[in-house]
C-alpha cells in the first residue's frame, strides 16, 4: 500500500475530476473535491512520515524501470511541498462551501470543482515526478485548468486576466520544453537522476548552458519571479476567492520547488552557481522584487490586487534564499515558502470573506468597517503582521532565518532590500488598518452575515500561522530535511 | 557546423517570429496564432533532434538498417495534445471576451474597462 502512495495521491484528484463533471450537482461535486483533497492530504502525511523514518521512496510508473519509464520520487525535498499543496486544497474545499455559492452559478460550479481537482492533481504530480518531460506535462495540466478557473471570476476583467495568464504561462512552459529538449540532446535521457549523472560527465557543453537558461526562465515565469510577474496581479485579483486562496498558497510555490529540484539535483550547484551566474541574477531579481513589488502594493486600491503584489515581493524573498545556494539559504527559503503559503492563503481567504459580506474589496469600501466586522479585520491584521514579519508570527520565523542566511553569506544589499520591503509591507498593512478603523464609514449598509465555513477556514489558517510562529519546530524540521536532501543530492 | 545544423537555425528563427507575433499584436486571435507558431516550431525542433543521418522512419522493416530516434516523436505527440488544449482554451477565452467586451483588441478592451469605471465613479 505505502509503495503505491506516491502515484495514488496524484491519481485520486485526477480521477475525481471527470466525476465532478458527470455529477453536475454543486453539492456532490463539492463532496468529491473535498474527498480528493482529504485523500491527497492523508497520502502526503503518511508519505512525509515514511520518508522521515525510512528515507526516499521511488515508484516506477507502470512497472517500467527508470531511466526508461517515468519515475515518481518522494524525498525530503518534496514532502513539505506535498503537505502545503494538499493542505491548501483541503482549506480551499471547506472554504468553497460558503464562497462558491455567492460567486458562481449552479451550472458552472461543478466545472470549478473539476478544475480544482485537475489543478491539485497536476501540482502534486509536478512535485513528485522524477522525469523532466513528465514534469512539463503536469505543469501544463495544472496551468491549463488554472487559466480556466481564473476566467470564472465574477467580474468581466477576469477574462482578459485569464487570457494574459494563458499567453505568458504558455510561453513560459514552452521555454521549459525547449530547455528539456536541449538537455535531452546533450544527454539522451529524461530521468532526473540519470540526467544529473550524465550532465556531470558532459560538463562545459554550450547546449547545456542554453538548456539551463531556458528551463530557469520558463520556471521563473511560472513562479512569477520579478520581472516576469506580469500575469500574477490580474490572475489572483480577478479569480474567484476560493481559487485565489488555493493558488496563492500553491502554484508559484510549486514552480519555485521545481526550480530548486532542477538546480540542486539535476544541473548541480557547481554548474548553476559556479559556472553560470544564476545565483547572482536570482539575488538581484529577489532583492528588486522585494522592494519594487512592495512599493507597488502600497498604491493599490483593491485589496486582492494589493495582496497579489505582496505575493510577488514574498516570492522575491524565497528566490533570494534559494539563490544563496547554501544549506542555510535553502532551508530558510523552504521555511518562508511554507509560512508564506499559510499566511497568504489566510489573507486571500479573509479578502474573500470581505467580498461576500460587502460585495466589494475596494479599499474605499472598507472605510470604517473595523468596528462592524471586528473579527474579520482582526484576522486580516494578524495575518498582515505575519507578512511584515512581526514576532511572534510565522512570517518572523521565515524572515529571521532568511536574514541570518543572508548575513552568513555576506549579501548585505539583499538584506537591506528585505528590510526596506518589510517596512513597505508595514505601510500597506497599515493602510488597511487605517482605512478600516480610522475613517468614517462610506455607507450605512450593514455587512451581511459571514458563512461559517469561510470564517472557520480564515481562523484556522491564521491560527496555524501563529502556531508556526510560536513553535517553528514542525516547519523548521521539514525545511531543514528538505535542504539537506537537496544539497546532498539525496533522492 | 552551421552547414549541418541549418535546420536548428531555421526553427529558432520560426520560434522568434511566433514570439514576436505574440508580443507585437494586440488582437487576441493573432496572439493565439503567434503562440501556436511558437509552440509548433519547438515541437519541430524536438523532432529534428531525433533525426539520424540516413535513418528511415522508425518502423521495423527488413530493408532498413538505420532508424531515426522514435522517442522525441512520441514525446511530441503528448506535447501536441497539450498545444491543442492550450489553443482550445485560448480561443474559448477569446470568444468569452468578445461576448463580454464586443471586441478582441487589447487596446479597445482597456478603454472600455476605463469607460465603465469612469461612469461608475
Amino acid at each position: 500500500m505505502i509503495a503505491n502512495l506516491p502515484v495514488l495521491q496524484v491519481l485520486i484528484p485526477l480521477g475525481c475530476a471527470p466525476l465532478c463533471v458527470l455529477l453536475r450537482r454543486r453539492s456532490l461535486a463539492w463532496l468529491v473535491f473535498l474527498m480528493a483533497a482529504l485523500g491527497s492530504l492523508a497520502c502526503a502525511a503518511v508519505l512525509a512520515r515514511q520518508v522521515a523514518a525510512h528515507g526516499p521512496l521511488h515508484y516506477a510508473v507502470g512497472g517500467w524501470a527508470p531511466p526508461y519509464g517515468i519515475e515518481f520520487v518522494v524525498a525530503g525535498y518534496n514532502t513539505p511541498v506535498l503537505l502545503v499543496v494538499s493542505g491548501a486544497a483541503v482549506a480551499a474545499a471547506v472554504y468553497s462551501l460558503g464562497s462558491v455559492r455567492t460567486e458562481i452559478d449552479d451550472r458552472r460550479a461543478p466545472l470549478l470543482y473539476t478544475f480544482l481537482c485537475l489543478t491539485l492533481g497536476g501540482l502534486l504530480g509536478l512535485t513528485v515526478t522524477g522525469d523532466v518531460f513528465n514534469a512539463f506535462v503536469f505543469l501544463e495540466i495544472s496551468s491549463l485548468s488554472t487559466y480556466a478557473m481564473v476566467a470564472l471570476g465574477p467580474r468581466r476583467r477576469a477574462l482578459p486576466a485569464a487570457f494574459r495568464y494563458l499567453v505568458i504561462g504558455t510561453v513560459g512552459a514552452t521555454f521549459v520544453l525547449i530547455g528539456i529538449g536541449l538537455a535531452y540532446a546533450v544527454t539522451g535521457t529524461l530521468n532526473m537522476a540519470d540526467l544529473a549523472a550524465r550532465l556531470a560527465a558532459a560538463d562545459s557543453d554550450r547546449a547545456l548552458y542554453a538548456a539551463a537558461v531556458f528551463v530557469f526562465v520558463g520556471l521563473a515565469v511560472k513562479a512569477a519571479v520579478f520581472p516576469l510577474h506580469a500575469w500574477l496581479p490580474g490572475a489572483y485579483g480577478e479569480a474567484p476567492s476560493t481559487v485565489s486562496t488555493f493558488l496563492a498558497a500553491t502554484s508559484t510555490k510549486v514552480a519555485l520547488y521545481v526550480l530548486c529540484r532542477l538546480t540542486f539535483t539535476v544541473f548541480g550547484a557547481g554548474l548553476v552557481f559556479g559556472t553560470m551566474p544564476v545565483g547572482r541574477i536570482g539575488l538581484l531579481a529577489g532583492g528588486l522584487a522585494a522592494v519594487a513589488a512592495s512599493a507597488v502594493a502600497c498604491f493599490q486600491t483593491d485589496l486582492k490586487y494589493l495582496l497579489a503584489w505582496s505575493s510577488i515581493a514574498q516570492i522575491g524573498y524565497i528566490l533570494a534564499g534559494i539563490s544563496l545556494g547554501t544549506a542555510a539559504g535553502v532551508s530558510a527559503a523552504y521555511l518562508h515558502l511554507i509560512n508564506h503559503a499559510v499566511i497568504k492563503a489566510s489573507l486571500f481567504a479573509a479578502a474573500g470573506l470581505v467580498l461576500v459580506r460587502l460585495g466589494s474589496v475596494q479599499l474605499s469600501a472598507l472605510a470604517g468597517l473595523g468596528r462592524r466586522m471586528p473579527w474579520t479585520f482582526a484576522a486580516i491584521v494578524i495575518a498582515g503582521l505575519g507578512l511584515v514579519g512581526v514576532p511572534p508570527t510565522a512570517g518572523f520565523a521565515g524572515k529571521w532565518a532568511l536574514a541570518s542566511a543572508l548575513i552568513e553569506a555576506g549579501q548585505w544589499p539583499v538584506l537591506v532590500a528585505m528590510l526596506v520591503s518589510s517596512l513597505l509591507a508595514l505601510g500597506y498593512i497599515g493602510r488597511i488598518v487605517e482605512t478600516a478603523w480610522f475613517r468614517e464609514p462610506a455607507s450605512v449598509a450593514e455587512p451581511s452575515g459571514a458563512p461559517a465555513s469561510m470564517t472557520a477556514v480564515v481562523w484556522v489558517l491564521v491560527a496555524v500561522s501563529v502556531v508556526f510562529g510560536l513553535d517553528a519546530a514542525l516547519p523548521a524540521s521539514l525545511a531543514e530535511s528538505a535542504a539537506e536532501a537537496l544539497l546532498n543530492g539525496g533522492g | 557546423m552551421s552547414g549541418t545544423h541549418y535546420v536548428y537555425w531555421l526553427l529558432f528563427a520560426l520560434m522568434m517570429i511566433g514570439l514576436y507575433v505574440v508580443i507585437s499584436h494586440g488582437n487576441l486571435l493573432k496572439k493565439m496564432i503567434g503562440l501556436t507558431l511558437f509552440q509548433v516550431s519547438v515541437f519541430l525542433f524536438f523532432i529534428s533532434l531525433g533525426k539520424v543521418e540516413d535513418g528511415s522512419a522508425p518502423i521495423i522493416s527488413p530493408e532498413v538498417e538505420t532508424y531515426s530516434h522514435p522517442l522525441p516523436q512520441v514525446l511530441i505527440l503528448t506535447a501536441i495534445v497539450v498545444g491543442v488544449a492550450t489553443l482550445a482554451v485560448g480561443l474559448a477565452l477569446a470568444v468569452r471576451i468578445f461576448e463580454a467586451y464586443g471586441t478582441v483588441e487589447e487596446q479597445d478592451m482597456q478603454e472600455r474597462d476605463e469607460d465603465r469605471h469612469g461612469a461608475a465613479s
